[in-house]
């Protein structure tokens, strides 16, 4: 199950930023592919994405004039949430890929939350509410609304997008400035946290997360606990990356789906199954 | 009609069925030019710069 994980967040990473010429040139893709979103947190300014990033459009059509309903971007939402949860952020988010490989460096005694963990894992509904949504509708840069987590917060794009375009295109290297480097000091703190706790960005800042959480106690890809079968051992909770009981593995917005518990469990009363068994 | 009394059968299936009204409203109002011009430009704001 882990390799088969690690695999599978490979491989979506490669195909949807599997552009290499951009990667090559300092351009990025300009095709109709751009239409759509992909389910994970993916910067569309990354020179290899093929494809859109959800929040990048949800803030880009709260961007616009006037005060509209960000039909297309709530659509993204509803379905990969619906059908998926957060087994997005657990197999497919490209920046969870890369918290989870830094998570694996074998420095420091490994942690699976911060201290004040019930206080700060709502510090992602805060990023939501006032960075993604009250920002990118009121907080303007001269005449025009500015995506304003996006362009204060967001470490997926400094690392897929910023650091990349900026080592290839030297007329943008040339422009980097406090800005750039606040962005960067936000990357390098998640980094640094994340070798010693479990995926700290996507438990206590990512909006996405918030999102998708929302849609983990009825989507279609679920963990089924047998409860009948089950012989309390713990071997799950001590699994769980995100130190969840039992009760709470897959109906929690903090579980991920990534499976840990599933393996762990000596008595398989743990499984991935379509909607909740009655 | 087992089906349709499994709550969270029927859930998800609301849930992609919104979505995918969402996202036809969205074509409508033309909101996937909106989301395709920011994506095709350099978005300065998330590379650090604008």
């Amino acid at each position: 199950m882990k390799n088969l994980r690690l695999k599978v967040q490979l491989l979506y990473t490669i195909l949807t930023n599997g552009y290499i010429y951009g990667f090559l040139s300092g351009k990025i893709y300009r095709g109709k592919m751009k239409y759509a979103c992909v389910p994970g947190l993916n910067c569309y300014s990354c020179p290899g994405a093929i494809a859109s990033c959800p929040i990048g459009a949800l803030q880009a059509l709260l961007n616009q004039q006037g005060y509209q309903i960000p039909f297309a971007a709530l659509g993204f939402f509803f379905l990969f949430g619906s059908l998926l949860g957060r087994f997005v952020c657990g197999w497919l988010c490209p920046f969870g890929l890369v918290q989870d490989l830094l998570h694996k460096i074998p420095v420091f005694r490994k942690r699976k939350r911060l201290p004040l963990h019930s206080v700060l894992k709502y510090g992602k509904y805060l990023v939501l509410l006032l960075l993604v949504c009250v920002g990118s509708f009121f907080l303007f840069g001269g005449y025009a609304k500015v995506p304003a987590f996006c362009k204060y917060l967001c470490p997926s794009g400094t690392f897929f997008g910023a650091i990349p375009l900026l080592a290839s295109n030297e007329m943008l290297r040339s422009q980097a400035g406090g800005l750039f480097i606040w962005k960067l000091g936000i990357l390098l703190f998640i980094v640094f946290l994340s070798v010693k706790v479990y995926r700290p960005f996507c438990q206590y800042l990512c909006p996405l997360g918030a999102i998708y959480g929302w849609f983990n106690r009825f989507s279609l890809v679920q963990i089924h606990w047998e409860k009948e079968h089950c012989v309390s051992c713990m071997a799950c909770e001590k699994a769980c990356p995100v130190s969840l009981s039992v009760e709470e593995i897959s109906c929690s917005p903090e579980c991920i789906r990534c499976g840990k518990c599933v393996e762990a469990c000596p008595q398989h009363c743990l499984h991935f199954a379509k909607t909740k068994k009655k | 009609m087992r089906f349709w009394k499994n709550k969270s059968c029927f859930r998800w299936l609301c849930g992609v069925f919104t979505g995918i009204i969402f996202l036809g409203i969205g074509a409508a109002c033309g909101q996937f030019n909106v989301i395709w011009k920011k994506a095709v430009m350099i978005c300065m704001e998330c590379i650090g710069i604008g």
